[in-house]
């Protein structure tokens, strides 16, 4: 790990679109969409709990999909657009889905949050009336220890009726 | 937080290009499609990789061709999300697909990427500082493997789900390499070594799976895992039947997770061939496939109930595939 | 109790709307200009001395700012008085893998990460000790601390006789003892542990994800030897701790003296795998336990021994033996009862509290050895455990004082909810039930003093209210509980009460956010504070509407003071009395025996929780899903029923986990799996649904009533599950987690689970006489009935 430091760092300008802003970055090309986000972006809303693909806790939106943010390199976006959670309310008005999570208390500690907002609201455009077992398998991947994920179910249906 | 070493990153404008660029790197060069295999095991510099080749960026690699009929090919940038809904793939395949990981991981994760996801361990997808700590193995840094010190091999396992099917059809890969292309069935694409897994040179370039067309084979793939997404397989089987009424005019069942490589079951393939597809079958099919599994205590729980358990799952792709009579 | 306007009422967190929209700044988030980043080097061996540290490469290589080791850091330091025995660096020994060795603040991760291989430490490896049987041995090397008193690598060693044993066995018909193993696990919160430290001017500030501003305070005045009015601790936005961030810890220390050094901001968050080093987590625990019982199935006489695995440093460690012996008899009434407990030191990450604290595992003992006996002797389980309810308002045989129990109540509702009684009998299908007890709030504090536990102060000015407390809110809506007392108090809405919590320049002392007591103690002080300010509204209010004599005449509430709107009464009330502010505090009456060792187990009040679970048991796989859980949890009063659910439900899910799934082990010397992938949490399509029932039995000593709820939910499940595996397949499971090959296992042999319990040096007890179960004396009282009668111990 000590002679990594002695190769160049790969740098380029890469242009991306993240909550419909455009961005020139000047970034080392190893740096993955996670860390320019909030590091390089200042985006800080998106968390992380183990940078290696097994918690979802890094979830963002890559064209309006789920993708792990810690594993995407920004070099491999190819123009494809990012949205955070700081993407999700339009202006000061919160989604029904933040709505509920906030009314039904699906946000305890909320450091899952962020990464449930944006996979649930992949999961309703893509399945508007989504039953409890579908909104279970379209989560899964997203690990919470203080829910026991009833709440976030819950407000994910009420969100859906909204 | 855990992060990448530095690296170059090239874009190569088509796959035969890639594959030169991956060829003059050298072994410290490595293709890269989705990354979701290649990003967490590069974190914990289980590869000493300083030049990765992008493969993302060539839209052919992203195509589907063909149908039901004919036959597909998917190109190998195909999300693994992508097949697993598309209309008309064949059941098994798109099933297996559909269980690799988790959601947001297959919205990254290629087809061609899984079928060669990295063999995998306990003692090897561990960070750099708990390999130190353990010594290291024989398939990075180290000169013994941990699960087997006796061995002069590495026992990593096997962990394509998509692998088992593919084979099973008959399918086959498209290989670029800087001077042309070749064409190997998915079977051949593998070799029983935790290291050399592959039978394909580093820098050849997988561009596109091919499936057979569907002409009433009936597949299935049943997966084990601890939890219900997330999980690798620690036992799988993938099957594809030919069905005449209800006696069996071929079978072909392949293991996931038992081995280094996918393993072709052979003894339950002629076992099942001519019979009539009833418990009894099923399960003697089951008995034949798991016989010579021999998992080792380097996946999650106790590989001597993993070794039950391959009946189990053999049992159920089967009675699954031949359900599904009516979906040819 | 008049009508309860806001109390009871199910409110959104203050804190959701930020958290939901990204904005919530927890440690790691936090970015100062001209920040370092620091990396901690640990320990590649269980049990090692260090040789020699040479830290000079490191210290060269470009945009290194400073490295440190265990010579900068030498002050030791620990949670308790009694185990002050981590240093934030270590420079003589190593004890587990992952022990901090040196630190090193570089201008970016990257750096910092590749100069930790720089750093040459020389190791003399020593022979690991790796259980709990290896702990009890003589060591082959050397002991993994020093001690003058206890032998091989015990750490801790308790006997305590309660009542007359020979009288309760000589009464009882009929005799069991049963054997059971809870494997170690850990919280695995979703936010690693991250602290950011400042130095200025003399002056150190410090954020950082924790549950215990105050005892991180105390441990930086102490390590660095600064006083205490020169830091500042800030607790960040914090996401989740469950007990693993109740420790002052190396990283936080670490952080803070790079920054003296450097004078510059420094960070540090722990990556995943370090998550599961820094671990005080749940200690592995070996249990025998033996009962007699009448003809009635009524106890009359219970041993119970417990081993805990307790890694390579204290921790709570002490107070965790204690809890593994000292709940049992707030459940089930024991007339006689002995307990024996023993912690060793092995060469693993330290253990300590995860939600539960030392009592998950006597509680799984307990209620599958009660189902055992049931079954022996031909009663029906949960018939047994009700005839030996506890009543409420009575006195254990080891002191601790039941209040309100709703025990009965939540057993009737989690039976009736799941037809438990009528369940269809097949096989591959059952149901098993369980209960259990927690406290709210411990009874004695963690370092010795008589000041009180928690402190809140109410500030009113003509903008409005501002409640200050130094609680922590971890998830678990502490500062709802806050806002909902202090609005109800007040009169207005819980949105109107500001809030500032968790920082030690501004907030007065709250002991942090563990052992359920936030709701319960801060709670109480809230409710003192928010009285005296109301008084002081109101009399205002009074005078200026003419209104002399009985003052409860004047009407609060609906943002109303009398005639006034809220903010016209403030100004009354700034105009009469100037400057307006009060202060509450809340200090646990003394409720222990005369003994010993007595101040850990009492509590002001207990919770009480029933489960029920549905499992499915695949014979031929041995795969265990869980199909459902009924839980009915007596909080006493839910302040937000909204926040109390949430507890439930989350508190079920991580006993699910336990009984399924998380395990801690090792391989030699090495986390077995110290990932989130391998170390196994249920995702969504693991988890059922979960039915949960409010009692609220309205304890005379908590809040408006309420106990807690943050931990006692979880305890019951972890029982029922393997209770009806038994219901299911006739086979006991006696140890956590149930696996499948442990099923079939099961269905080989009858059981699965420990052989035996080891040769233990037991001291010569400390027999102690009971109270008479009717009397309910504490405080003042209690010390003066001990005085009189020679003083305890």
């Amino acid at each position: 790990m000590l002679n990594e430091l002695d190769r160049p760092v790969d740098r380029r300008v890469l242009g991306i679109r993240v909550n419909g802003e455009d961005h020139q970055l000047l970034l080392p090309v190893h740096k993955t969409l996670l860390e320019v986000l909030r590091e390089d972006l200042g985006l800080t809303g998106t968390k992380h709990g183990c940078e290696l693909g097994e918690c979802g806790t890094c979830t963002v939106l890559v064209e309006g999909e789920p993708h792990l943010s810690c594993l995407v390199l920004p070099v491999q976006l190819n123009g494809r657009e990012v949205t955070t959670v700081e993407g999700l309310a339009a202006g000061s008005e919160l989604s029904p889905l933040q709505r509920a999570f906030v009314d039904l208390g699906a946000a305890q500690c909320g450091y899952c949050t962020p990464g449930m907002l944006l996979a649930a609201t992949a999961l309703l455009r893509a399945n508007p009336m989504p039953s409890n077992h579908e909104i279970r398998e379209a989560l899964a991947g997203n690990l919470c220890r203080c829910t026991g994920y009833s709440k976030i179910v819950e407000a994910v249906e009420l969100a859906a009726r909204a | 937080m855990l992060r990448l070493p530095r690296l170059r990153f090239l874009s190569p404008a088509s796959p035969r290009e890639a594959a030169a660029m991956a060829r003059d790197g050298g072994a410290t060069t490595m293709l890269v499609a989705g990354g979701t295999d290649l990003y967490p095991n590069l974190k914990r510099r289980q590869f000493a990789a300083d030049t990765l080749v992008g493969l993302t960026q060539l839209r052919e690699l992203h195509q589907v061709r063909g149908d039901a009929a004919s036959g597909f090919e998917l190109g190998a940038a195909v999300t693994l999300s992508v097949a697993a809904r598309h209309p008309g793939l064949h059941t098994g395949y798109a099933e297996a697909a559909g269980l690799v990981s988790s959601p947001p991981l297959r919205n990254a994760g290629t087809i061609g990427g899984n079928l060669c996801v990295d063999t995998r361990c306990n003692y090897y997808n561990m960070t750099y500082e708990w390999r130190k700590a353990a010594g290291f193995c024989i398939k990075k840094d180290g000169d013994i493997c941990l699960v087997a010190p006796g061995s002069p091999r590495c026992w990593a396992l096997s962990s394509s789900d998509t692998a088992p099917v593919a084979i099973a059809l008959g399918a086959t890969v498209v290989l670029a390499a800087p001077d042309g292309e070749r064409e190997l069935p998915v079977a051949a694409l593998y070799r029983d070594d935790g290291i050399d897994y592959l039978a394909k040179q580093p820098w050849e370039v997988v561009t596109a799976l091919r499936l057979p067309p569907l002409d009433g084979v009936r597949t299935a793939y049943v997966k084990l895992r601890r939890r219900g997404s997330i999980d690798f397989p620690i036992a799988g089987c993938g099957v594809a039947l030919r069905m005449d009424g209800d006696v069996v005019e071929s079978a072909r069942v392949v293991l996931s997770a038992v081995a280094s490589h996918p393993v072709e079951a052979h003894a339950a393939d002629q076992l099942l061939t001519g019979t009539r597809l009833d418990e009894e079958t099923i399960a003697a099919a089951a008995e034949a496939a798991a016989k010579p599994a021999k998992p080792l205590d380097n996946a999650d729980l106790s590989y001597v109930w993993r070794k039950k358990m391959v009946r189990v799952v053999v049992e159920q792709a089967l009675r699954k595939a031949a359900a599904r009579g009516d979906l040819s | 109790m008049p009508d309860l306007k806001i109390v009871g009422k199910a409110v959104a967190k203050p804190d959701a709307p930020a958290k939901v929209i990204g904005a919530a700044v927890y440690a790691d988030d936090i970015v100062l200009p001209r920040m370092l980043h620091c990396k901690i080097l640990r320990s590649p061996h269980p049990h090692a001395r260090i040789l020699s540290i040479d830290a000079s490469a490191a210290r060269r290589i470009r945009g290194v700012k400073a490295v440190i080791t265990g010579e900068d850091l030498p002050i030791k330091f620990g949670i308790l008085p009694v185990s002050q025995d981590e240093r934030a660096l270590e420079a003589e020994k190593v004890r587990y893998v992952g022990d901090p060795v040196a630190a090193v603040a570089a201008v970016d991760e990257e750096t910092a990460a590749a100069a930790l291989d720089a750093i040459r430490v020389e190791y003399e490896v020593l022979a690991p000790v790796m259980s709990i049987e290896e702990g009890l041995e003589q060591p082959k090397d050397e002991r993994i601390h020093a001690s003058r008193s206890l032998p091989a690598n015990v750490h801790r060693l308790q006997s305590y006789e309660f009542g007359d044993l020979e009288a309760g066995w000589a009464r009882a018909r009929h005799q069991r003892e049963d054997l059971f193993f809870f494997q170690g696990n850990t919280h695995l919160p979703m936010e690693q542990h991250s602290a950011v430290a400042q130095w200025v001017d003399g002056r150190l500030t410090l954020w950082s994800s924790t549950q215990v501003v105050h005892y991180v305070h105390r441990a930086l005045a102490r390590v660095l030897e600064l006083p205490m009015t020169r830091i500042r601790v800030i607790g960040a936005v914090h996401g989740g701790g469950f007990g693993g961030k109740t420790d002052p810890f190396s990283h936080e220390l670490v952080v803070a003296k790079l920054a003296m050094i450097t004078g510059r901001p420094v960070k540090c968050t722990l990556t995943r795998e370090e998550v599961f080093y820094a671990h005080r987590g749940r200690h592995p625990v070996l249990m025998w336990v033996r009962t007699g019982v009448d003809e009635d199935g009524r106890i009359t006489a219970m041993h119970f021994r417990s081993a805990l695995d307790g890694g390579g440093y204290g921790s709570y460690g002490a107070a965790s033996v204690f809890y593994t012996g000292t709940l049992q008899t707030v459940t089930y009434d024991i007339p006689a009862y002995k307990f024996e407990g023993v912690r060793v030191f092995t060469n693993k990450p330290p253990c300590g509290p995860k939600r539960g604290h030392g009592t998950p595992q006597p509680r799984f003992a307990l209620e599958l050895h009660l189902d055992k006996i049931a079954q022996e002797i031909g009663i029906d389980p949960v018939e047994l455990k009700r005839r030996n309810f506890v009543k409420p308002f009575t006195r254990a045989v080891n002191w601790l004082r039941i209040t309100s129990c709703g025990l009965e109540e939540c057993t009737d509702k989690v039976l009736a909810a799941s037809g438990y009684a009528t369940r269809a009998r097949r096989r591959g299908r059952g149901m098993g039930f369980a209960v259990s007890a927690y406290m709210s709030g411990a009874g004695t504090a963690i370092y010795w003093n008589d000041m009180p536990h928690s402190e809140v102060q109410v500030k009113v000015d003509r903008t409005g209210v501002t409640a200050y407390c130094g609680a922590m809110d971890i998830g678990q809506g502490s500062d709802s509980v806050l806002a909902h007392i202090v609005a109800e108090e007040l009169g207005v809405e819980p949105a109107d009460v500001r809030l500032v919590t968790a920082d030690t320049d501004s907030t007065p002392i709250d002991l942090g956010s563990y052992s359920s007591r936030v709701t319960f103690m801060a709670g109480n002080a809230a409710l003192e504070a928010a009285r005296k300010m109301r008084a002081l509204l109101v009399s205002a209010v009074a005078e200026r509407m003419g209104v002399s004599g009985d003052l409860d005449e004047i009407e609060v509430g609906g943002g109303r003071i009398g005639d006034f709107e809220f903010l016209e009464a403030c100004e009354l009330a700034e105009t009469r009395w100037g400057a307006l502010s009060t202060a509450g505090a809340y200090t646990p009456p003394r409720i222990g025996g005369p003994f010993k060792g007595s101040g850990v187990g009492p509590s002001p009040a207990y919770s009480y929780s029933a489960a029920v679970v549905d499992a499915e048991a695949d014979e031929r796989t041995g795969i265990v899903t869980v199909k459902r859980v009924w839980i009915a949890h007596d909080v006493g009063r839910a302040i937000d029923p909204l926040l109390v659910i949430g507890q439930v439900e989350g508190g079920v899910y991580m006993g699910l986990g336990e009984a399924l799934m998380e395990e801690q082990t090792f391989r030699k010397g090495l986390h077995k799996w110290p990932s989130m992938l391998e170390y196994k949490s249920p995702t969504f399509l693991d988890t059922p649904e979960i039915e949960t029932f409010l009692v609220e039995t309205v304890d005379p000593e908590g809040p408006y009533g309420a106990k807690e709820a943050g931990q006692g939910p979880l305890l019951p499940v972890i029982p029922a599950l393997n209770a009806a595996l038994f219901d299911a397949l006739g086979v006991w499971v006696d140890e956590t987690p149930i696996t499948p090959e442990k099923v079939l296992k099961a269905l080989k042999d009858g059981r699965v689970g420990p052989k035996a319990f080891p040769a233990v040096p037991w001291p010569e007890p400390i027999v102690v006489a009971p109270p008479a179960p009717d009397d309910m004396r504490i405080g003042a009282e209690l010390e003066a009935a001990f005085a009189q009668a020679g003083g305890d111990a």
